[in-house]
């Protein structure tokens, strides 16, 4: 019976990891306000871009790390709403990837790259790091501890968001 | 000291992104490079052209991809109108083999292009007019000056073709230069891949 329920458990769990959904702008945005103290660090990239997925372990570890307030990654995938069955969730499931993945769900680009920050090229990989109203974006790749000595000042109020 | 570093980091962020290249309005200066058929194209090949739709694109990235028929739709529409679309591969083979001129050419055929797609060796040209992604394009149209950059971004605000209400900037630019006048939006954020340049150190 253990055995049984070891099993269902490992099955829900790899079965949620390679969950992906589509996300608008929107959702994101209600998801950021209901986050109360939750630090939102979210960060745009895509499978066919080979600095984001370079850069995707910095993430990847921050979820592990010690933080005194709560903080939550979200990896939101520029890749075409097409290629979630064909190329998002196998890179998901393949990189074994705990964080929330998620696929951009907007139709227009150019409004929809206004709206994340107006200063953004387009370019990725770019990170937007957000709590209740607050923002900070990041139109770069963060070289090795960067990303964990930003989230981390941050987080504990050296660093006003 | 940690605030000190971050103000630093910032501080190199901006300066990474200071503008090169051409802004609109400025004069493109010609080129001569290498198309698909192994003849060398130049902007003054095209007598009759009154302008050009420059496309800085590659073979590899999805973005570009997607945009292949309407770059070809484009050239078909336009080019009889005097508005040739020419195409510029601005990827380096060494780092991106899929880039390959040998690739290009397996691309224009298998695609049929109708339109010039030129290699863009050591991206002299790329880096010239300011391409930073694929598919970025740039809208010259002759004037007195010279080739006048009109447009410079986006084909449109469409890359899937799932925006019922998109607006098509590059059409939206040539149609208005047609008429006599100037682009209502001169300007759009490219969107797509980023370039894949050479290597420091690599010879090719």
């Amino acid at each position: 019976m253990k055995y049984v329920f070891t099993f269902f458990l490992i099955c829900t769990f790899s079965f949620a990891n390679a969950q992906v959904k589509l996300l608008t702008l929107s959702e994101l945005d209600r998801r950021i306000a209901k986050g109360k103290d939750t630090t939102y660090v979210i960060n745009f990239w895509a499978t066919w871009c080979g600095p984001c997925v370079a850069e995707l372990p910095s993430f990847e570890k921050l979820k592990k790390e010690y933080f005194k307030r709560p903080v939550k990654v979200i990896l939101i995938s520029m890749d075409f709403k097409s290629k979630l069955k064909s190329d998002v969730i196998p890179f998901v499931k393949k990189h074994k990837l705990k964080s929330e993945v998620y696929v951009i769900n907007e139709a227009d680009q150019q409004a929809f790259i206004e709206k994340v920050d107006k200063k953004w090229s387009g370019s990725i990989p770019a990170t937007l790091v957000a709590m209740r109203t607050r923002r900070l974006f990041f139109e770069k790749e963060f070289a090795n501890n960067e990303l964990e000595d930003l989230v981390k000042n941050i987080v504990h109020g050296d660093y006003k968001l | 000291m940690r605030k000190v570093l971050i103000v630093c980091l910032m501080m190199l962020g901006i300066m990474a992104k200071a503008q090169n290249g051409y802004q609109v309005g400025d004069v493109a200066t010609d080129f001569n490079l290498k198309n698909v058929d192994g003849k060398n194209v130049s902007l003054a090949n095209y007598k009759d052209a009154k302008g050009y739709i420059v496309v800085f694109t590659c073979n590899t990235c999805p973005v570009a991809k997607a945009y292949q028929s309407r770059v070809e739709a484009l050239h078909k529409e336009y080019g009889p109108k005097g508005y040739p679309v020419i195409a510029i591969n601005t990827n380096d083979p060494g780092t991106s083999p899929g880039d390959s001129y040998e690739n290009m050419q397996k691309l224009a055929k298998e695609k049929n292009f109708s339109y010039a797609y030129l290699e863009d060796p050591n991206h002299i040209y790329t880096k010239k007019f300011g391409a930073t992604k694929t598919p970025h394009t740039f809208v010259l149209t002759k004037t007195a000056k010279g080739n006048e950059v009109a447009y410079i971004g986006a084909i449109d605000n469409d890359q899937e073709e799932v925006n019922a209400d998109k607006t098509t900037y590059v059409k939206a630019a040539v149609n208005s230069l047609l008429q006599g006048k100037k682009p209502e939006i001169t300007s759009t954020k490219a969107v797509g891949c980023s370039i894949k340049w050479k290597k420091e150190g690599t010879t090719k």
